[in-house]
């Protein structure tokens, strides 16, 4: 954490936000104003507003930077800088089991209207501890056109007490839609730099320094992916397999393995995730619905189940698809690394720092033996993969597609 | 069909699920006792809506000795009491009483499932009557069906019949009769083409295996068929990135023994010789024109394109033509 130079924000609730001073300072200070209205004095104008929008790149922190800006707005010691972090308003916001705050989480691939219609009517109420009603929406980006247009009345006017705040990787109308964006105050999160990585790894999840700054430094700026990396051997061995690839690829055959690889690893990892929660959903939901119950009455009470369980499905394999693609893409992020940092020793640019600095000595092969063009044809061939997952391409013809213009330069 | 005897067999069993032969089967059961009894009777339950009791009396001898075929449809899904009734009622047939129990070969409950065993044992007379799933097995099919109709069809006339009716047997065995009776007795493939146009199946299999060996003409004729009967983009498209992607797998592993190569790829043998053969004439650049090519297509039917029909279409002509580059 640069906590020299923000000593006095980064204190609290803030702690959590990692790298971000400026988006500090303008929450807090609207924590401050939004305090003073509960109190019923004088806000300072243009402090406090109902509507945020937080964007920035993947892992720089926008839902925890909005969870912050939460617990800061239901912080109940208030003295002059809520978000004390300590009390019973602050830890239950930043946990997630606080009365006013909702937070809505996609698991699927995208947020319907019916989900929106419900939490527009939440949103309307007044806060049962009299301070604010706060609704989160993380990934507004996968608001379907419907869900927004649902939304978008409620952000437009909300009750007095209601803030909405919403988080999407950028502010173009391809994320959030125009209507929504100007009715929002809009937080841009920077990617937070490595030191304030490392930094935080040592300190909240107590890594080892020199792992801290290794993951902190291939990360790309995502601090979820650092910890992740920091802390899970399995996801340092899938990045180093991934990375093997661009050098790995000699033979034409080469091209199906490496393919079925990463296809079958995004695979594994998405029933790995799923299958036990899959099941455990099942027998509560069948449960509920009277399964195994026994005497008069219980086959009728059953019939209706039929319908619950397909809906159960869908929902199961819209997430399980989403864990798969997330998986890839994050792959695919780390290959698109590779070919930049390619690019940039080629080039011959020394100050910028690499995607993936531990990689450098492959890194410089690959510029000595490859033309530029050809490294750029592999970056273009590594993106435009990522764009055919998410129109529902096929992974695996998708990413042999892919690998197959890797080999071929 | 016809096989007169003077006393009927009193068991039958017909196993399978193909519905034509099996309905065939039964009248054959029903005419053998006809023969017999001029005045015999049929009478079809499912086996779900009998009761022992209820058995027990259809199989019972009448008072005056009318012969009887009882049809037992759908024995797959006896219970164990009704199962066990068939069988005892089995140990000792009835005079004058044909019992035909119609059984797909599966089932659910043990005792369904062995069924069939016992009435083998017991001496039932078994007909056969499976799915026809080879091509070979209804071009036999159609001959037989000639043949039996009093005529004669030659194996252009037979290919030409099925790839205008397609695989429904009860419509190919009408389609036969009828042409038998229009056309003389001699069916060959200008009388079939005399009454029957187009084609009935077109699957997106057939589009791609023309497809991937650059037959331009056969591929876009194929293709036009698949959409003219409606056969969804996406399955086409699908079919098209699997046929490219199976080639180009197993032209990259190079020339081996199908079978070796099978367990490496993990494909079915005759799936890596097929490949083998079409990978001739494929240069590697080619191929890996034609992965843009599929995986592009996948994202242009599944919305990304304005019209599926066109990106199908030249999706093929691309193939085509990347196979055809082998001379540069």
């Amino acid at each position: 954490m640069t906590s020299a130079t923000v000593a006095p924000t980064a204190s609290g609730v803030w702690s959590v936000v990692v790298g971000q001073p400026g988006a500090v300072e303008v929450l807090s200070a609207a924590a401050e104003a939004a305090a003073a209205v509960v109190a019923g004095g004088e806000a300072s104008p243009g402090a406090m507003t109902h509507a945020w929008l937080f964007t920035g790149p993947p892992g720089s922190g926008r839902s925890v930077a909005a969870k912050a800006f939460a617990a800061a707005l239901q912080c109940t010691v208030t003295d002059d800088r809520p978000g004390c972090g300590e009390c019973a308003g602050c830890r239950t916001a930043l946990a997630g089991t606080h009365a006013d705050v909702r937070v809505v989480v996609p698991e699927g691939l995208s947020i319907s209207v019916a989900e929106m219609r419900a939490l527009v009517q939440t949103a309307a109420r007044r806060p049962t501890s009299g301070r604010w009603q706060v609704v989160i929406i993380e990934d507004a980006d996968r608001l379907t056109e419907g869900a927004a247009n649902a939304l978008l009345k409620a952000v437009e006017e909300p009750p007095p007490r209601t803030v909405f705040l919403l988080c999407a990787p950028s502010d173009h109308p391809d994320d959030v839609s125009v209507t929504i964006r100007s009715r929002c105050r809009v937080i841009a999160l920077r990617t937070p730099p490595a030191s304030a990585i490392a930094d935080v790894l040592v300190r909240r999840d107590g890594v080892a320094q020199a792992k801290a700054a290794w993951a902190a430094s291939v990360c790309g700026g995502h601090v979820g992916r650092a910890r992740r990396l920091a802390t899970d051997p399995a996801a340092e061995q899938r990045r180093e397999a991934v990375l093997r690839i661009p050098l790995g690829l000699r033979r034409a055959a080469d091209v199906f393995t490496c393919a079925d690889e990463l296809v079958k690893t995004a695979e594994a990892e998405a029933s790995e995730v799923n299958d036990t929660r899959n099941e455990a959903e099942r027998q509560a939901l069948e449960t509920a619905m009277g399964a195994g119950g026994t005497g008069k009455g219980t086959a009728s009470a059953t019939r209706g189940a039929k319908g619950a369980m397909k809906d159960l499905e869908r929902r199961q394999k819209s997430r399980s698809t989403r864990t798969q693609r997330d998986s890839l893409d994050l792959a695919l992020v780390d290959l698109a690394g590779f070919y930049r940092d390619v690019l940039i020793t080629a080039t011959g640019a020394r100050e910028v720092s690499l995607n993936h600095p531990d990689r450098a000595a492959d890194v410089a092969t690959a510029a000595a033996s490859w033309s530029a063009e050809s490294a750029l044809r592999r970056l273009e061939a590594v993106l435009a993969c990522r764009e055919a997952l998410e129109i529902n391409v096929k992974p695996r013809i998708a990413i042999e597609a892919m690998i197959t213009a890797l080999h071929r330069g | 069909m016809n096989a007169p005897a003077v006393t009927p067999d009193p068991l039958h069993l017909i196993l399978g699920d193909e519905e034509l032969l099996v309905e065939r089967a039964v009248r054959t059961a029903f005419e053998a006792a006809r023969l017999a009894d001029s005045q015999a009777d049929l009478t079809r339950v499912r086996v779900t809506d009998l009761t022992p009791p209820e058995l027990a009396e259809l199989v019972s001898p009448s008072l005056f000795a009318e012969g009887r075929v009882i049809v037992l449809e759908a024995a797959q899904e006896a219970g164990k009491e009704i199962a066990d009734a068939v069988i005892s009622y089995c140990a000792h047939p009835a005079d004058g009483i044909t019992l035909v129990v119609v059984h797909t070969g599966g089932g659910r409950s043990k005792v369904a499932k062995e069924l069939p065993a016992a009435l083998r044992k017991a001496g039932a007379r078994v007909t056969e009557c499976p799915k026809l799933t080879k091509p070979a097995d209804r071009d036999a099919f159609v001959r037989n069906e000639v043949r039996a109709a009093g005529g004669k069809i030659d194996p252009e006339g037979v290919a030409a019949l099925v790839e205008a009716v397609g695989s429904d047997l009860r419509e190919l065995a009408a389609a036969a009769s009828q042409l038998v009776a229009d056309s003389a007795g001699k069916v060959n493939a200008d009388a079939v083409r005399r009454y029957h146009r187009g084609r009935a199946e077109v699957t997106g299999f057939a589009v791609a295996e023309k497809a991937v060996i650059g037959d331009r003409a056969g591929a876009m004729e194929a293709l036009r068929w698949a959409m003219q009967t409606g056969v969804a983009h996406v399955l086409v498209a699908d079919a098209l990135a699997d046929a490219v992607r199976t080639v180009a797998r197993v032209s990259a592993v190079g020339r081996a023994d199908p079978f070796q190569l099978a367990g490496q790829l993990g494909m079915p043998p005759w799936k890596v010789k097929k490949a083998q053969g079409q990978a001739r004439g494929w240069t590697e650049q080619g191929l890996a024109e034609c992965m843009q090519v599929v995986a592009g297509l996948n994202a242009d039917v599944k919305g990304a394109a304005a019209d599926p029909d066109y990106a199908l279409e030249r999706a093929v002509l691309r193939i085509v033509a990347a196979h055809q580059q082998r001379g540069r």
